[in-house]
């Protein structure tokens, strides 16, 4: 097995509904291996949006260690939360979550400017980013423009432009028909052969989980079973 | 973040809502430019106290204005200590055509009325014409530009103090030396007053209303005022004697409530306008949560958050006043005219501008702020929640 990328111990995590705590994820342990791709399935309310939150580093759990790439991220001020996420994690969301104001090749530049890079460079990356998408030629086009399959893969794009080691999707393509699911699902696998991405995506459809190397089960807060998928 | 990047999403989320953001800008341009005129009309309120001037006394009748003085008070004043010039005006309060056309008529002698304002700036020709004519008359540009007279013109005055139709010439047309200058004045012999006074109301002759008196040293106003006014003590009309400036003061204090009132809505019309705007941040922001919180969930901070939303609120502030400010200008000219010569002079100043602008700033700053820290404080996962 490869070095862990994810390591997760004991994590707790409830949420405040009318005065009462309610408990997310209880004590959960998980680990996963850099360059893998692993499906988070489970039913409605189990939890999986909130683990993947926490991976991710947009929310913080109430106890337990949170080790990403080394980093116990869990310990980390806003401030450098953010920053850890800008250069480690990109997105990728059921509805895209594109700013509609932007062009395509401005989407995928966003990330960007919280780098040093010049306005040449940037373009650059955007352009190769765009191409890996097949965008290319979409580039001027705003999100309102395109279909959801093609906005999806301007995320992707956007998720990948500053090279994270990690890439989080929650339900990628719970918005999209079949085949337009399908261009999504095989990109990811691409980011993840080619590019060594290690991916954790949230999904109820069992075939889009079957595009993933792990399956893991999410149930009231706890892993039930992991499942190898090849 | 690049700037072009940061001004590129501002402009563009500014016309998202175009309907709203266009109704904001109308009622943006509207209130800005309402206090500018409201502003304006408070000054020229008091116009005539700014105009006046320090170095010059008014002597009245110490019970009322209404009240006159006896014609031989000037010798006396003029032999006071400190006393450089002295001379006299009489209210005339006649009505030119309808009682609508207000400006103030005064009958003065005009060789020492005229030196003591120097401010008042007649051709000398005209000056010539007017001290040979003696039923001659010198109007002030503003009353010239505003009934649309010219010199040689006959003006007729219906007299309400002093019965009678007036029939003047006019002989001269006075500038003012600054903007600010009172020029929506008329000015005639008080010896073509006195004479006719005499054969038809004689016990009203030899009577003025006030006496203009100017100073050797300015400074010396309060001590001067003082040993005139000690001078009449006793006698059968006292006077009381005060700056040009207070005693302008004390005709504008007379409305003061007025003033007042438009002082109030002048800035209950920024306070509205500052409700809407908020509202309009308000609801923006509110739309734009999920937008906020990606922003943030990719890394930018509460900071760039912050800065989004208050960008876009000086955008439409700043943009809504200076188009405010432009269209003050035509505004209180159209105003200015409509108004004929009640007020002295009716300008937009630059102090009103620079109010305008302020107020223009605050009202970016002000309407931001709220739906700014929300924004900025909201957690990322929940304002993720909020798409679709
Ligand atoms: N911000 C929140 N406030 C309150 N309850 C929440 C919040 N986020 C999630 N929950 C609750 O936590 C549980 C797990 O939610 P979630 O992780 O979104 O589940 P899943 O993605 O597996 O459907 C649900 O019962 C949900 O209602
Ligand atoms: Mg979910």
């Amino acid at each position: 097995m490869k070095s862990p990328a994810i390591e997760i111990r004991q994590l707790v995590k409830s949420y405040q509904r009318g005065g009462e705590s309610v408990p997310v994820l209880r004590h959960l342990d998980l680990d996963i291996a850099a360059g893998d791709f692993v499906a988070l399935m489970g039913p409605s309310g189990s939890g999986k949006s909130t683990l993947l939150n926490l991976i991710a580093g947009i929310d913080k759990p109430d106890s337990g260690k949170l080790l990403v790439s080394g980093v116990d991220i869990a310990q980390l001020s806003e401030h450098a939360l953010a920053h850890w996420r800008a250069q480690n994690v990109g997105f990728i969301f059921q509805f895209y979550n594109l700013m509609p104001v932007l062009t395509a090749f401005e989407n995928v530049e966003l990330p960007l400017l919280l780098t040093p890079l010049s306005a040449s460079e940037r373009r650059e990356h955007v352009l190769t980013a765009l191409q890996m998408v097949g965008l290319q030629d979409r580039m001027r086009h705003y999100p309102g423009e395109l279909s959801g399959g093609q906005q999806q893969r301007v995320a992707i794009a956007r998720a990948i432009i500053t090279d994270p080691r990690i890439v989080v999707a929650d339900e990628p393509t719970g918005d999209l028909d079949r085949s337009a699911a399908d261009d999504i699902l095989h990109l990811l696998t691409r980011l993840n052969k080619e590019l060594g991405k290690t991916i954790v995506m949230v999904t109820h459809d069992p075939h889009a989980a079957s595009f993933a190397s792990h399956i893991q089960q999410l149930e009231k807060g706890l892993l039930v079973h992991a499942i190898p998928t090849h | 973040m690049g700037s072009r990047y940061f001004l590129k999403l501002i402009f563009r989320n500014a016309l998202r809502q175009r309907l709203r953001a266009a109704l904001t800008l109308v009622g943006l341009v509207i209130a800005v430019m309402a206090f500018g005129l409201l502003q304006t009309i408070v000054q020229a309120w008091y116009a005539g106290a700014d105009g006046a001037s320090v170095n010059r006394l008014v002597t009245r009748n110490a019970i009322s204005l209404v009240f006159p003085l006896p014609l031989n008070y000037r010798d006396k004043i003029r032999q006071t200590e400190g006393v450089s010039a002295v001379s006299y005006a009489s209210w005339f309060g006649g009505v030119y055509i309808t009682e609508k056309n207000f400006f103030p008529q005064f009958a003065v002698e005009p060789i020492s009325y005229f030196s003591l304002y120097p401010e008042y700036r007649i051709e000398e020709s005209q000056m010539r014409e007017f001290l040979h004519d003696r039923h001659g008359a010198v109007i002030g540009r503003r009353v010239a530009d505003v009934y649309g007279l010219k010199v040689g013109d006959v003006m007729p005055l219906r007299g309400t103090i002093y019965p009678g139709t007036w029939n003047f010439v006019i002989r001269a047309i006075y500038d003012g030396a600054q903007p600010s200058t009172d020029t929506s004045q008329f000015f005639f012999h008080w010896e073509y007053l006195n004479e006719t006074v005499k054969k038809t109301i004689p016990r009203r002759a030899n009577q003025i209303g006030v006496y203009v008196i100017g100073l050797r040293d300015a400074s010396s106003g309060a001590v001067v005022a003082q040993r005139i006014d000690r001078g009449f003590e006793n006698s059968l009309a006292e006077t009381l004697t005060e700056t040009e400036k207070a005693f302008q003061l004390g005709f504008v204090s007379m409305t003061e409530a007025i003033v007042v009132a438009i002082r109030i809505v002048s800035f209950l019309v920024i306070f509205i306008i500052l409700a809407v705007m908020a509202n309009t941040m308000a609801m923006t922001a509110r739309e734009r949560v999920a937008e906020y919180a990606t922003f943030k969930a990719l890394g930018f901070g509460p900071r760039f958050v912050m800065s989004l939303i208050a960008g876009e609120s000086l955008l439409l502030s700043l943009l809504g006043g200076a188009i405010g400010i432009a269209l003050t200008y035509p505004l209180a000219r159209e105003f200015g005219l409509a108004m004929g010569t009640l007020f002295k002079s009716f300008t937009v100043s630059s102090e009103t501008i620079g109010l305008q602008a302020g107020i223009s700033l605050l009202l970016g700053v002000v309407a931001a702020i709220v739906p700014a820290i929300r924004a900025a404080q909201g957690s990322i996962v929940d304002g993720l929640r909020h798409m679709g």
